[in-house]
């Protein structure tokens, strides 16, 4: 994955990169701690008891910083959005406690949890859904200066038209409806609405994933700006690692809930610890037919297990290539793991070194992992 | 037709271009849908014109020279004592059995069914929306307990209810309305509940959530205009059902009382007459009849006109026998056999 | 061999709001055991087309030819399409969940898509056909699998039905059109290894459409890259990668995010893609193209050779050795465009280098 030789180096440079050690209180705008979500499975007959519980996040702890773009990283269904959810105060947290700006946020009532919306906007992934079709563009943006009594009349008009110039649309489109935009058009419409009411944390839950290429990028570097006008700290989900790559300071990687590993982006992508993260890596497909030949890819055995009843022990070791008799038994906590930055945690017994060959081991345990999922 | 052949209409079905849609707002498209059909808009201009009727009810009176509700003994009834035939002594349809003109009598009929029949809606609109919007929006206990009303108010055997509440109550005007809107609201409820559970779910409304609105702004600003274009419809579809549920309890003697005119009552009394009459039965029959069909027909074209599914169908078919007649004519051209292979229907 | 060779392929809609013009004439061929990747953005007409080969687009108006093995499947009936449809020319869908129906096991499906084309051969066999195949793409325990309902695979293994569908019969060509899109990567990744390997067994042709370029550059052999109904450029794939020469293309690699390359900013491609109803004039790309010079407003470029292999062709009226990302084609470019420049041209270049992030309009 990575060029031999510029391993260390790149280390190094990631080292000196890093933001300040997340002790700092000054510099952390949200902390989220052993967060859990479990969703209940009721029963379908009279008495609707619960019969089992789906575990979409699991004992999760990340902090972002002030500032800075947390990117969350994660295959369908491992519980990203729904952390994005609890962070945006929008779902209820089973337990644990999130953190915003110093105050703790989670458990809060609506009213109580008022002054917190103006803080935390989100920006959502279908630029056809996420807009009202029957509210005209000017009624969407100004929406929020409605929700909180903070312009009206011509000012709000005025607020609105500026909104709408800074991303890129015309101001005079105001009095259109959703439908008569484009995608991208439509997803900058949702970009001025969260801007709006000037937050500090923007949840993007995958932004631009519904967009072609070229208008993928016009997004990106939009956000990139508006981080750099306001201040904004992003917690940016997507599935696409290359984005993520681009947008954000540090990523994390979510599996069945669980994070699997955090860190800088440059250690994690360059040096990844835990063999979920490295199999992500290889099978992110690369717009250069050189890259694609060369790559090793580990080719995953199996789905995803059910998140009701998840694994025992590490959750990834039905599907591991390096998984051992341990990984079935106990789970493994997410923490530094030698030679490694301080920020740099992954949850693996056994981490993958650099340079290692997953490629082969991968297949050489296939048959038993096809048996485990089965 | 094998299961693949279904997927692969299917998949051709969805995947016409879209880009016609974009452009306008919804209510101007369906309006212009709408006027490219010609059912609909023959619906709209009858309704219009028996609107306009209603309202010249008295003008008609005046014109005639005969009110309502005045029996002419010497020139309404023959010798016999029986309605006069149409055209006879300035009765332009005749006369009913009591001697009285009966084409005032029908547009005075018009006046009470068409308020009767918009009023009930309204109520009925307005209250079933406002149910099934609060029951589908905050669930749980709410949404069991309105909607177990609901389904009781729509198991009742309703005309029998009616029927014992008129008597109860005593036929007047307040009383039908009161009832036929009682009768009303629930199926306008259920439909309006299972709307605004999936509004629910779209992504624009946790975007509201996540900026802070409540759940009024989120039923009145977000939920209620998506909901405007299905109700529309069926409150155009429950007009007809409410004035024959009118003309229903007034021809079963429950609802409006003579000498009040209405097409229920007139048909009622008509049933006395109809061997020696027939303009007696068939001029109010048709009133309500033509009145009916077409706000039906109109709320079919409306209901068309909202989904833009069905144009593209008929812009299928339409093209589908284009393609046909030109693949025909092409293979003509070569010299194939035009009849080996006549494709089938689809 | 050539299996299919479309000639100036068109296709449009007529619409209340005027004619859509979804394909413009498109030529391309395809040989057997070779990948055609068809690249483009929504409305660039990729999916339109190949749905017209497949006679699944009704309500269009259809002109040019489509000679598959020696047919022409623009000029059959309804019938006889469908007995290519399946059994010579198969198509895997974007959504494996809406392509299989649900209420059916899924053996079952592919067992009675066997005997629909193939009457002769018996339910056990063909259910043992099934087996075969499930186990071939993949799936473990074909045998108990095969009485499952679609529901009970996983959005990986749906797709891999699909594709056990799509090779039930043998067909010599294969259309995929966005057949991983709905899925993650590392299933993304399963998949295309399979046809990858089910290709190479087997010696079909394969079309695959897409919006990305990492599947292309991970499976294709030759690419075309279709901007507003037509092809813009059409090459093998490294010329595509390494020598575009049409700046559409170009855009696109460049708007990629791209750790390799490092930077901070992304390229985007100014504006956004044009309205099939109301195309510009000339060059369709104009009004997006940062080297827009005076004749790309008046006419449009047909498709000319720009490699030295004779198949790399592309619709631009820059000089065929401004192909490539290297800095001597950047000043060649340049050069070209600072002569063929004047006023008009002009404007709209200041315009898109003065906005580049800008989205313009389309109404």
């Amino acid at each position: 994955m990575s060029v031999p030789g510029t391993e260390n180096a790149a280390a190094q440079q990631a080292n000196g990169q890093q933001p300040a050690p997340p002790d700092s209180d000054d510099d952390i705008l949200v902390r989220i701690e052993n967060v859990k979500k479990y969703f209940p499975i009721k029963s379908v007959g009279f008495t609707r008891r619960t019969v089992g519980q789906v575990h979409a996040v699991d004992d999760v702890s990340l902090t972002i910083p002030r500032g800075r773009t947390l990117g969350l990283v994660g295959e369908t269904g491992c519980g990203k959005s729904t952390l994005a959810r609890c962070v945006a105060g929008l779902i209820p947290i089973t337990s644990g406690s999130i953190t915003f700006d110093g105050q703790k946020i989670s458990g809060l009532s609506r009213r109580a949890m008022q002054p917190f919306r103006r803080e935390i906007q989100m920006i959502f992934q279908d630029p056809y859904g996420s807009l009202n079709p029957r509210q005209r563009v000017g009624s969407i943006i100004g929406e929020p200066f409605a929700i909180h009594n903070m312009a009206s009349g011509n000012d709000r008009k005025k607020r609105v038209q500026e909104l709408m110039e800074r991303v890129g649309l015309n101001p005079e489109h105001f009095n259109r409806f959703p439908a008569e935009f484009s995608g991208g058009q439509r997803q900058r419409i949702g970009v001025a609405r969260a801007l709006a009411v000037r937050p500090k944390l923007i949840i993007c839950d995958e932004p631009v994933s519904a967009l072609d290429v070229s208008i993928q990028a016009q997004v990106l570097n939009l956000l990139a700006d508006l981080q750099d006008e306001f201040g904004l700290s992003y917690l940016f989900i997507a599935h696409d690692l290359e984005v993520v790559r681009h947008v954000s300071h540090a990523v994390a990687v979510m599996y069945l809930g669980r994070i699997a590993e955090a860190g800088p982006k440059d250690p994690v992508y360059d040096h990844p610890r835990h063999p979920y993260t490295a199999a992500l890596l290889s099978a992110a497909p690369a717009a250069d037919p050189r890259t694609a030949a060369q790559r090793q890819r580990i080719i995953l055995v199996g789905d995803v297990p059910s998140p009701i009843d998840p694994p025992s022990g590490c959750r990834f070791h039905p599907r591991c290539p390096k998984a051992q008799d341990l990984c079935q038994h106990e789970d493994p906590p997410l923490e530094v793991k030698p030679g490694d930055p301080v920020t740099h945690q992954a949850a693996c017994h056994f981490p993958v070194q650099d340079g290692e060959d997953l490629a082969t081991a991968g297949s050489a345990t296939s048959a038993a992992g096809s048996r485990e999922s089965a | 037709m094998s299961i693949t052949e279904l997927e692969f209409e299917a998949a051709s079905a969805e995947s016409a271009p879209e880009q016609a849609i974009e452009g306008r707002s919804q209510w101007q498209l369906t309006w212009r849908r709408l006027s490219h059909d010609k059912v609909a808009v023959i619906s709209l201009i009858i309704i219009v014109i028996m609107i306009a009727l209603a309202i010249a009810a008295p003008a008609f009176a005046a014109l005639t020279g005969h009110p309502p509700n005045s029996a002419y003994p010497n020139t309404g009834e023959n010798a016999a004592g029986l309605p006069v035939s149409p055209g006879t002594n300035g009765f332009w349809l005749g006369t009913d059995g009591t001697g009285r003109d009966l084409l005032v009598r029908i547009l005075y009929g018009a006046r009470i069914s068409l308020f009767v029949g918009v009023l009930t809606t309204v109520i009925a609109t307005v209250a079933g929306v406002t149910i099934g919007m609060v029951a589908g929006y905050f669930g749980g206990v709410v949404d069991t307990v309105l909607s177990r009303f609901v389904d009781a108010v729509l198991a009742f055997p309703y005309v029998v209810l009616a029927l014992a509440l008129a008597v109860v109550l005593g036929p007047s005007l307040p009383v039908i309305i009161g009832v036929i809107s009682f009768f009303s609201w629930a199926g306008i409820s259920r439909i309006v509940r299972g709307q605004t559970l999936s509004i629910k779910e779209k992504e624009y409304i946790e975007a509201a959530r996540s900026l802070g609105a409540g759940p009024f702004r989120i039923m009145f600003v977000h939920i209620l205009p998506n909901l405007l274009a299905p109700v529309l419809v069926l409150a155009t579809l429950y007009i007809p059902q409410a004035i024959i549920f009118e003309a229903t309890l007034s021809y079963l003697g429950l609802g409006i009382q003579q000498p009040t005119a209405s097409w229920g009552n007139i048909l009622g009394d008509a049933q006395n007459f109809y061997q020696q009459a027939w303009w007696y039965v068939v001029f109010p029959a048709a009133a309500l009849l033509i009145t009916t069909l077409a706000f039906n027909l109109l709320g079919d074209g409306i209901r068309d006109a909202m989904d833009p599914r069905t144009e593209r169908i008929f812009a299928a078919s339409r093209a589908r026998k284009l393609a046909r007649a030109r693949r025909r004519s092409r293979r003509r051209g070569q010299g194939d056999l035009p009849t080996a292979s006549a494709p089938g229907e689809a | 061999m050539t299996l299919l060779e479309v000639k100036d392929l068109k296709v449009s809609f007529p619409t209340a709001d005027g004619v859509v013009r979804a394909v413009r004439g498109v030529s391309f061929t395809v040989d057997a055991g070779r990948t055609l990747g068809i690249v483009g953005e929504s409305g660039s007409g990729k999916s339109v087309m190949t749905q017209t080969l497949l006679g699944l687009t009704p309500g269009g108006e259809i002109s040019g030819s489509a000679v598959f093995d020696g047919v022409d499947l623009l000029t059959l009936g309804e019938d006889e399409m469908r007995k290519v449809r399946g059994a010579q020319i198969s198509v895997i869908f974007q959504d494996p969940l809406t392509s299989m129906h649900p209420l059916y096991r899924v053996g079952w499906q592919i067992s009675e898509l066997i005997r629909a084309h193939d009457k002769s051969v018996s339910k056990r066999e063909a259910r043992e056909r099934s087996i075969d195949l499930l186990r071939r793409v993949g799936i473990p325990r074909p045998e108990t699998r095969v009485d499952d309902y679609p529901h009970q695979f996983s959005g990986g293994m749906r797709q891999r039905a699909i594709i056990a569908m799509a090779l039930a019969l043998s067909p010599k060509l294969i259309i995929a059109d966005e057949p991983t899109t709905a899925l993650d990567a590392t299933v993304q990744a399963q998949i295309l290894d399979l046809l990858l390997e089910l290709q190479r067994e087997s010696d079909t042709a394969l079309i695959m459409i897409t919006h990305d370029m990492g599947v292309v550059a991970d499976i294709a052999d030759d690419v075309m890259v279709m901007y507003a109904g037509r092809a813009a450029e059409r090459a093998g794939k490294d010329d595509i990668f390494y020598a575009p020469h049409h700046p559409y293309t170009k855009g696109l690699l460049e708007s990629i995010p791209n750790s390799s390359a490092g930077g901070d900013r992304l390229k985007p491609i100014t504006g956004q893609p044009p309205s099939l109803i109301r195309l510009p004039s000339g060059c369709k790309f104009h009004p997006r193209c940062g080297y827009v010079m005076d004749r790309c407003l008046s006419e449009e470029p047909t498709l000319r050779p720009v490699g030295d292999d004779g198949y790399h062709v592309s619709a631009c009226w820059l000089p065929t050795a401004a192909a490539g990302l290297s800095e001597q084609a950047e000043e060649i470019r340049k050069k070209t465009v600072r002569a063929e420049r004047s006023e008009a041209s002009e404007q709209i270049a200041e315009e898109i280098a003065a906005a580049p992030e800008s989205e313009g309009s389309v109404i």
